[in-house]
């Protein structure tokens, strides 16, 4: 655009030629200059809280660093290789990738029924959508404290739904198993809604008249939904996958709050890596350890976001069944966003977006 | 789906509003879904709804309530004494001030500079502006809240732990925000706007302020609905520097509860008033926040 907007100026004056005055040169680094002002301060803040304690948090791994007492002695990757023998990181992250797990594929089933449900010529639309997003607006320490009641192993709710029909207590709280189907629970609650209006959403950009055909050649609404529907959403679904990776593998409310005293239950039966990352800074006050369970977390999700990536490269690839929807969507992009669709699975889904101005008619409804 | 099947069958009972006679002349189809959709959704509602029920009611009634074998449905007479209980245990008013300040300073400036950053990648052209964008997008995967140990380290070194300052300075900027803006004026700004305004003689900020801004203004609240809704509900960030006498609600709100008697009574009653003001919004903007996750908006 500077180019372009160079041109005519630079033509109006062509005629009295000579030196450009101190305006022009003014305007031609004003012109310059100010793309480069209006980022800056996104880079130099990022830098400052995003890049530079990250950075920063390898080299304290690399110490003994006490809260209090501060720096110690370099001790290379000694706590490196005491984490990785330490078994309560290894508990810590089994009880993450479980409680995840739990969390996530239950989760995606249930949004793809709801978004399924929801995008159809419903009456009061908007206020069925409200409907299943009102969890969202509910914080997740009130969630926390919320299904912590309800889940109360004496009095809680759902045991007293339990024993009327009979059925022993479960211990929500002290069983391994139960506490993270508990804790997933409430990570569940609050953003299947969410998730089932992005998936709706993908939904909606498909275009009808594929179901028509479809309806016409003699397919039922099941055969419709798994060959036109699910394979339509694979993007999406790959984004809603990757949020829900980054965002779930850094859990931390939810069991920090499940047992208020303990750091993740007495056995720490449900202890997430960030709730031990948090007990080892700030209850054992090993700077040094905490950061390097901090690093070792940052290369899984890292290692979790590449394997993302390279599936849903796949999905991307050799998607000739893939929806017109992304189809389309493909077209529109331009080379900046081509790009940005290789920089990244996020990239990937969140032009998403870009595609919304085509559903808007249907979906403002 | 199951319209499409039905389609044939009948035609559409019902009222013929113009949405409706507009949308079967679009899709051949008019016909509403049957009852065993409006179960589920009814299903899906009740499910959404029970728990925060449940914490009115509990939060309405005393301890003992949990102790019935057969749930209450309705709520009691205590809510206002619990809240009075929460009010002695907490500053809740202190809290509930600091977290609107707090979101508010993060919107605000989240909102700005993406806004500002996000106009210089869709509609400027510089040098690097490509590979620039894809460090912006590469940002968006690193997890940002494993830097917590130097910031909190940095924030004691400043001695701004225990103040709003603390809380507020690492959420100031986001990948994402860039990249939701960018996104947005992309297509919704055209290029010859901004020439015009330029041959005008107006200077590259003048354009944005005049050509950009009121052209960004619903993506900008869409952001900032969202922006607010991360800011609000943080949790580990603000109990790592702040003390409880000087909390934001949710760390206040988990101080309900760390007490070694729990009384959940007490605790809901707590929960359900801070739950308040995000439903007032809720109810205010849900529409609006509907249709920003629907475009794509992620949850922070």
């Amino acid at each position: 655009m500077t180019t372009t907007l160079n041109r005519p100026a630079a033509g109006r004056t062509a005629a009295t030629k000579p030196k450009p005055t101190f305006r022009q040169r003014l305007n031609v680094f004003d012109m310059k200059a100010s793309p480069y002002l209006y980022i800056a301060p996104f880079f130099i803040l990022f830098a400052l809280v995003g890049l530079f304690p990250l950075g920063y948090t390898f080299f304290v791994s690399l110490f003994d660093w006490h809260l209090l007492k501060g720096q110690g002695e370099f001790v290379g990757f000694q706590n490196f290789a005491e984490v990785l023998q330490d078994r309560f990181f290894w508990n810590s992250l089994f009880n993450t990738v479980s409680i995840f797990l739990i969390s996530t594929i239950p989760q995606l089933i249930m949004a793809t029924i709801i978004a399924a449900v929801l995008d159809q010529n419903l009456r009061a639309k908007t206020f069925w959508r409200m409907s299943i997003l009102l969890p969202y607006v509910v914080t997740p320490v009130a969630v926390a404290m919320i299904f912590t009641n309800m889940f109360g192993e004496q009095y809680g709710l759902i045991n007293n739904i339990l024993s009327s029909f009979g059925i022993d207590p479960v211990m929500w709280k002290n069983d391994t198993l139960p506490s993270h189907i508990a804790i997933a629970t409430m990570v569940n609650w609050r953003w299947t809604g969410y998730n089932a209006l992005i998936l709706l959403a993908a939904m909606q950009s498909v275009p009808r008249d594929i179901y028509e055909s479809a309806a016409i050649d003699g397919a039922g609404s099941m055969r419709r939904f798994f060959s036109i529907t699910l394979p339509s959403i694979r993007p999406t679904m790959v984004f809603v996958i990757v949020t829900a990776t980054i965002g779930g593998l850094q859990i931390f409310t939810e069991p920090r709050l499940f047992d208020p005293v303990a750091a993740g239950g007495t056995a720490r039966q449900f202890q997430t890596t960030v709730l031990y990352l948090w007990e080892m800074a700030f209850q054992r006050q090993n700077f040094g350890k905490a950061s390097t369970i901090a690093w070792l977390l940052f290369l899984i999700i890292l290692l979790f976001g590449i394997v993302n990536w390279l599936i849903s490269r796949r999905i991307a690839t050799n998607g000739d069944d893939r929806g017109a929807a992304s189809r389309r969507r493909r077209q529109r992009s331009s080379a900046a966003e081509a790009k940005a669709d290789d920089a990244g699975l996020t990239a990937q889904a969140v032009t998403a977006p870009a595609a919304a101005p085509d559903s808007t008619p249907r979906s403002g409804k | 789906m199951t319209l499409t099947q039905n389609r044939p069958a009948a035609p559409a009972p019902q009222r013929t509003s113009r949405s409706l006679t507009t949308r079967k002349a679009l899709f051949g189809n008019g016909r509403r879904p049957g009852f065993l959709t409006y179960g589920l959704l009814i299903a899906f509602f009740l499910a959404s709804a029970y728990p925060l029920w449940w914490s009115v009611i509990i939060g309405s009634r005393s301890n003992e309530a949990l102790g019935e074998t057969w749930p209450p449905l309705l709520p009691g007479g205590n809510f206002w004494t619990n809240v009075g209980e929460v009010f002695d245990t907490v500053p809740f008013w202190l809290a509930l001030g600091n977290s609107v300040l707090i979101s508010g300073i993060i919107t605000i400036s989240v909102v700005g500079f993406s806004t500002l950053a996000g106009y210089a990648f869709a509609k400027l052209r510089f040098r690097g502006r490509n590979w620039l964008m894809v460090a912006v997008i590469a940002t968006m995967a690193i997890p940002t809240q494993l830097g917590i140990i130097p910031l909190f380290m940095l924030m004691r070194t400043l001695g701004w732990t225990g103040e709003i300052g603390a809380v507020v300075i690492p959420t100031l900027v986001t990948a994402f925000g860039v990249f939701f803006m960018r996104q947005y004026l992309v297509d919704v700004i055209p290029d010859e706007l901004i020439e015009s305004a330029r041959m005008d003689g107006a200077s590259m900020i003048s354009t944005f302020w005049h050509v950009a801004l009121p052209a960004a203004r619903p993506a900008m609240a869409i952001l900032g609905l969202f922006t607010f809704m991360t800011a609000w509900t943080d949790f580990l960030w603000p109990l790592l520097v702040l003390d409880a006498g000087n909390p934001t609600l949710q760390t206040a709100l988990s101080q309900l509860q760390s007490a070694r008697y729990v009384d959940y009574s007490i605790v809901l009653a707590g929960a359900v008033m801070a739950t308040l003001p995000l439903l007032a919004l809720f109810v205010l903007a849900g529409r609006q926040l509907i249709s920003g996750i629907m475009q794509g908006a992620v949850k922070g």
